[in-house]
């Protein structure tokens, strides 16, 4: 049992932190939320800058034009752009986190020299095209049809909580290429161009009153069969490659942000006298107790990822059907969508009736953390994959 | 390259499944029940003098004690190993406070003493009538009490006049009881997986049921984050990181005992299951070394201070 970082390592954290106190100060404004060309060019312009200094990909393998990071590299790299208050990796996540890391992981030699450079260098921009509206927690009842034709598929369906849609370039897709199979065994992966003729994004008003989700309608959209990743009737396994990513180091950067925001809000509650009602302060410091625990999970669960290449051996290890993987990403998900929650509703205890404020940070990030359970996989999703994957209980009938 | 390894080492294993060998041999099921069939108001003592020394001599309670000192000389990320093996064990006893008292009172190391503390708060001290010390004790011999009856069968309860102060094993005393709770968190865990599995109602095992299943995956998500919590703070030691390992391991062991109740369901309210000595040790432990009222004030001082 060891908390302590290699010399490497404390190296590779000094030269990431110098980098960054010289390149931030030089960053443009942040475009307002609404604004999603100017929030394209933001994210892309802070990909470019990673990309020049060798941070683009870090934890993406070398020959995939990575960096080949560990596990540990990667987790300094998310906790120092955060604590330094760096851009967020914004509409580079599909990208970085979903797409690219399929690709470089079950895409031909070609595919990834066409896809791969351009989201290292924040050109292209990916968006997300799994959920239906009628295909939710049961992603594998889809039901977006693809057709052979010749040379192309023709697909027709609809898509929804698709982030970046309005300006992204290209669409993982999950669609149906065999409906008479098992469902997990008649999906296949895609990559479609936003700008191809038939699609057409409609913008999705969230509770908090932004458009930060949009559907995607699908209307006889031709796709090249070269866009296949996988082989056809695979992209269910293909997929799986993709989510374990996000269950992974994903939280990093939001753990450093609670416990920031924790702190801002202590001393908030310390101006405006809200700090001396223990109930509230006692409530305050367990969460400090909390969001301190998650970090060691976080931590734990790299320690544990240590030795095992990053992408490519993940692929391997895991079963081919059915499979939801990141277990221990489940266990930490849960716990911390609750703990990011409580965070939010102990915000407007402290803010009392400015809570009810719009303009209020807080009650903006308050409107926020209600999809935190939801997103990703359900809390309940989680705890069946926690349940049957992890406890080895029974599927029910 | 290595990096941060925050898992055990081998010889941590080692020694973990040492003590876990030794427990299961010496205070498996039968003799738990026996232990508690012999204890109450007129019954004899809890703890096993015999297993006590076997303990002793096996380094439970001189782990940490310098080998110049005739310890093991080992730190807290083993000794929390160990004690969370004596939280699953549900074995009885003042161990941390014996543990505590290895190298300050004779005898303890070697676990020819058993040594209690005032660890409790309010009046009560936990297995006076059988300790040779007490720890924050003013001088010897013992002192005297009044026996009370105590909720839990297997932590006989003494009433005193006088109170000692007990602050300097504080932290330490936190973060073993929170160990020996993760151990006891992860047992009940066990034993409502194991028994939901086994039990059928409405023609399948009542664990396929979804409703059960979230009960026992709110169980392990609580033991795996307090079990962390613990691990780190046997690391660093810091004060902060300990108060919120005893607040999250406390949590853990108590509402995994409660929901492993639940999901005994009406076996789970006898006296024959082993779930109520679960809870009810639970219930002793978090009131040991401090409050939760003092953990959270504690981390809610350090939290004003981080960052400004």
């Amino acid at each position: 049992m060891d908390l302590t970082y290699t010399e490497e390592e404390q190296d590779f954290r000094a030269r990431l932190r110098a980098w960054l106190a010289v390149v931030l100060p030089g960053l443009p404004a942040r475009p307002s939320p609404d604004d999603w060309p100017g929030r394209r060019a933001y994210d892309a312009g802070w990909q470019r800058r990673l990309y020049d200094a060798g941070y683009a990909g870090l934890h993406w393998p070398l020959d995939a034009g990575g960096r080949g990071a560990t596990p540990t590299q990667h987790l300094i790299f998310l906790e120092e752009t955060e604590r330094a208050g760096a851009p967020y990796v914004g509409a580079n996540f599909v990208g970085l986190l979903h797409a690219g890391p399929t690709i470089a992981a079950e895409g031909t030699a070609e595919q990834r020299a066409r896809w791969l450079p351009p989201v290292l260098r924040g050109d292209e921009v990916w968006c997300q095209g799994f959920s239906e509206p009628d295909a939710g927690s049961d992603l594998a009842s889809l039901r977006t049809r693809a057709v052979r034709d010749g040379d192309a598929y023709v697909v027709t369906g609809s898509k929804v909580w698709t982030s970046h849609a309005e300006v992204a370039d290209w669409c993982e897709l999950l669609v149906r290429t065999d409906p008479d199979a098992p469902k997990h065994r008649g999906i296949t992966w895609l990559a479609m161009p936003m700008d191809a003729p038939g699609v057409t994004v409609r913008p999705l008003r969230t509770l908090a009153g932004s458009a930060e989700f949009a559907e995607v309608f699908l209307d006889e959209v031709r796709v090249p069969v070269a866009n296949r990743v996988g082989a056809e009737n695979d992209g269910w396994r293909v997929t799986m490659v993709t989510l374990s990513f996000e269950r992974g180091t994903a939280f990093v950067g939001e753990v450093v942000a609670c416990r920031r925001t924790l702190g801002e809000l202590a001393r908030r509650a310390k101006e405006n006298g809200s700090w001396d009602d223990p109930v509230l302060r006692r409530r305050m410091g367990r969460l400090y107790g909390e969001f301190g625990a998650l970090w060691r999970l976080t931590q734990w669960n790299v320690s544990e990822a240590m030795g095992v290449p990053p992408v490519r051996a993940k692929s391997r290890t895991r079963g081919s059907s059915g499979g939801v993987p990141g277990t221990g990403g489940s266990v930490f998900k849960l716990a911390y969508s609750h703990a990011r929650q409580e965070l939010y509703d102990t915000a407007a205890q402290v803010l009392g009736a400015g809570s009810l404020v719009l303009d209020e940070e807080w009650t903006l990030d308050r409107l926020s953390s209600l999809s935190y359970t939801i997103a990703a996989g359900t809390s309940q999703i989680q705890r069946n994959i926690v349940a049957e994957r992890i406890l080895g209980l029974p599927k029910g009938r | 390259m290595r990096g941060v390894h925050f898992q055990p080492t081998e010889d941590q294993e080692a020694l973990r499944a040492g003590v876990r060998d030794l427990l299961a041999g010496r205070y498996g099921r039968e003799e738990l029940r026996a232990s508690v069939d012999g204890a109450g108001p007129a019954g004899g003592p809890v703890v096993d003098r015999g297993l006590w020394r076997e303990l002793g001599e096996a380094g439970f309670f001189a782990l940490r004690l310098p080998e110049a000192e005739g310890g093991v000389g080992l730190g807290l990320p083993e000794a929390v190993l160990v004690f969370e093996e004596a939280g699953r064990a549900l074995l009885p006893g003042p161990l941390v406070a014996t543990h505590l008292a290895a190298g300050v009172v004779p005898g303890a190391a070697a676990g020819k003493a058993v040594v209690t503390a005032f660890d409790l708060g309010g009046d009560l001290v936990a297995y006076l009538g059988e300790a040779d010390a007490v720890l924050g004790a003013s001088g010897e011999p013992p002192p005297a009490g009044e026996p009370v009856r105590s909720v839990d069968p297997l932590t006989p309860l003494h009433r005193v006049a006088a109170y000692g102060d007990v602050s300097e094993y504080r932290a330490t005393g936190t973060l073993l009881t929170a160990a020996l709770q993760v151990g006891s968190a992860l047992r009940t865990l066990e034993l409502a997986v194991r028994y939901a599995a086994e039990r059928e109602q409405f023609g399948q095992p009542i664990g396929a049921f979804q409703a059960v299943k979230h009960l026992c995956a709110g169980m392990l998500v609580r033991a795996e984050v307090a079990r962390t919590a613990v691990y780190a703070a046997a690391v660093t030691a810091a004060p902060g990181e300990i108060a919120a390992a005893g607040l999250l391991a406390d949590e853990a062991a108590v509402a995994g005992a409660r929901d492993c109740l639940q999901v005994y369901g009406g076996m789970g309210f006898t006296w024959e299951a082993d779930v109520h000595l679960h809870l009810k040790r639970a219930w002793v432990r978090a009131g040991q070394w401090g409050t939760a009222a003092q953990a959270e004030e504690l981390l809610a001082e350090e939290l004003l201070a981080s960052g400004s």
